[in-house]
C-alpha cells in the first residue's frame, strides 16, 4: 500500500512532465514541418536544398541519436541546454524533419491550375502559397501530421535517457527501488494506451471537420 | 577539453557494434515477418472473433511505447514466465512482436491490392482457402509490399538503437562508454548518426535490388 501512495503522485508529476514536453515540442514541430515541406517546393536552389538536407539528416539520425547530440555534443560548441529543452529540441527537429516529407506530398498534390489562375488574377508568389496552396496542403497533410504526434507521444519517453523525470523514467526509479516491475511497467503501458486512444479519438474529430475527404483506412489506430 | 584523436582508436570497437544492431534489426524483421503475415492473413480470410483478439494484439504493440514494452518483458513478462532471456534475446523478441503488428499493415493492404476477380476465379476453378493463398494471394502480395517492407527496415533499424536501454551491445551502447572514456560527445554521437544512415542506405538499396529482381514486369503498372 505505502508503495502506491509513493509511486501514484510521482507518476502522475511525470505524466505532467510527458505532457509538458509534447505540448511544447508539437506545435513547434508542425511548424517547423511546415515551413521545410514549403521551402523544400518552393525554396529554389539555395533554401530548398538546405530544407532537403536538413529533413534528411533528422529523418536518418535515430531519435536517441539526435537527442543525446544535443544534450551532451552541444556543450562542446559552447551551447549548454537544459534537459528538458533538448528533448523538446529533439523532438521538434525530429517530428518536423518527418512532417515535411507529408506537407511536400501536400503540397505537390495541390492542382497546379490553381497556382496558374492565382498568377492570373495577379497574386504573388508569398499570396499564392499563404492563401491557396497552403491551406489545402494542410489539410490534406493532417493525417501524417496527426501520426507523427502520436510517435511523439510514445518516443517522448526516450527523453529518460538525459535525465528528465517524465512518466518512464519514474517508472523505472521506482522498478529499481521496489521490484514491482509487473505492476509498474504494465500500468505505464495502460496509461501510454489510454493517451494514444485519446489524442487519436481527438484527432480523429479534428480531421472530420478540416479534412477536404474522408479516408479512414491509414488511421494510425483504427 | 580532450583531443579528438583519443576518439579514433575506439572506431573499431564501435563498428562492431554494427554487427549487434544488424542482429537485432534482421531479428526483429524476420520474427515480424511471420507474425505480420499470419496477422495479414488470419484479418483477410480469418473468423470474426479471431479478428478481433488480433486488433488487440496490434493495438497493444503499437499504442505502447517501445522503451515500455523492452522493460515490460525484459523486467516482467519474460521472468514471470520462467524464460531467462538474455537483454539482445528480449531486444529482438519485443521488437519482433512490434514489428509485427506494424508489418501486418503492410502485408494487409498489400493482400487488399489482388485483384478480388483472381480469388473469385481461383474459388470457381475449385481451388481451397490454402491454393488460394500460396498459389494466387502471396506471390503477388509479397511482391508489391516490398517498397513499405524496405520502410520498415529503416523504422526499426532506428528504434534498435532504444535497445541500448537494456545495454545491448549495439552501436548506440558502444558510442556512450566511448564517450565516457574518452570525455568526448560530439564527434563519437555523429559518428554513430552516419553509421546509422550507411546501414539505411545500404538495407533500403538492397530491398531495392530485390524489388527490381523479383517484378513481374507489367504486373505493378496494372494493380497501381
Amino acid at each position: 500500500m505505502g508503495f502506491w501512495l509513493e509511486f501514484i503522485p510521482s507518476l502522475f508529476m511525470g505524466l505532467l512532465t510527458t505532457f509538458e514536453l509534447v505540448a511544447i515540442s508539437a506545435p513547434l514541430g508542425v511548424t517547423l514541418g511546415v515551413a521545410l515541406g514549403t521551402a523544400r517546393v518552393y525554396g529554389g536552389k539555395v533554401l530548398g536544398s538546405i530544407a532537403r538536407a536538413f529533413s534528411a539528416l533528422f529523418r536518418g539520425f535515430p531519435l536517441i541519436v539526435t537527442l543525446f547530440l544535443v544534450f551532451f555534443g552541444l556543450p562542446e560548441l559552447g551551447i549548454y541546454l537544459s534537459p528538458i529543452i533538448s528533448a523538446i529540441l529533439s523532438f521538434s527537429l525530429c517530428s518536423g524533419a518527418y512532417i515535411s516529407e507529408y506537407v511536400r506530398g501536400a503540397i505537390l498534390s495541390v492542382d497546379e491550375g490553381q497556382s496558374l489562375a492565382a498568377e492570373s488574377i495577379g497574386m504573388s508568389k508569398l499570396q499564392e502559397v499563404l492563401y491557396i496552396v497552403l491551406p489545402q496542403a494542410i489539410r490534406r497533410a493532417i493525417l501524417g501530421i496527426s501520426n507523427e504526434i502520436v510517435y511523439m507521444i510514445q518516443y517522448s519517453s526516450l527523453a529518460f535517457a538525459i535525465g528528465v523525470q517524465e512518466m518512464y523514467s519514474v517508472a523505472r526509479t521506482y522498478n529499481s527501488l521496489y521490484f514491482k516491475s509487473f505492476e509498474i511497467f504494465s500500468l505505464l503501458a495502460v496509461i501510454y494506451l489510454a493517451i494514444t486512444a485519446l489524442v487519436t479519438l481527438i484527432f480523429r474529430k479534428l480531421r472530420k471537420r478540416i479534412e477536404p475527404y474522408s479516408d479512414s483506412k491509414a488511421e494510425f489506430i483504427e | 577539453m580532450p583531443s579528438i584523436y583519443s576518439f579514433f582508436r575506439y572506431i573499431p570497437f564501435v563498428v562492431e557494434g554494427t554487427l549487434w544492431t544488424i542482429s537485432l534489426v534482421l531479428g526483429g524483421l524476420v520474427i515480424g515477418f511471420f507474425i505480420g503475415l499470419s496477422l495479414a492473413l488470419v484479418q483477410s480470410f480469418g473468423g470474426e472473433r479471431l479478428k478481433k483478439m488480433l486488433n488487440i494484439y496490434i493495438w497493444f504493440f503499437r499504442g505502447t511505447p517501445l522503451l515500455v514494452l523492452l522493460s515490460l518483458f525484459y523486467w516482467a513478462v519474460f521472468p514471470s514466465l520462467g524464460l531467462e532471456l538474455s537483454p539482445l534475446e528480449t531486444s529482438i523478441a519485443v521488437l519482433g512482436m512490434r514489428s509485427g503488428a506494424y508489418q501486418s499493415q503492410i502485408f494487409k493492404d498489400s493482400i487488399n491490392s489482388v485483384d478480388y476477380g483472381q480469388i473469385l476465379a481461383a474459388r470457381s476453378i475449385g481451388m481451397s482457402n490454402r491454393k488460394l493463398i500460396s498459389y494466387i494471394v502471396l506471390p503477388q502480395a509479397l511482391r508489391i509490399s516490398i517498397p513499405a517492407w524496405s520502410n520498415e527496415y529503416a523504422v526499426i533499424l532506428k528504434d534498435s538503437a532504444i535497445c541500448f536501454a537494456l545495454g545491448v551491445m549495439e552501436i548506440l551502447t558502444r558510442v556512450r562508454y566511448v564517450s565516457t572514456a574518452t570525455g568526448l560527445a560530439l564527434l563519437p554521437y555523429l559518428f554513430a548518426g552516419v553509421l546509422f544512415f550507411i546501414l539505411t542506405f545500404a538495407g533500403t538499396g538492397v530491398m531495392d535490388f530485390v524489388y527490381r529482381r523479383a517484378k513481374i514486369p507489367g504486373m505493378l503498372e496494372g494493380l497501381r
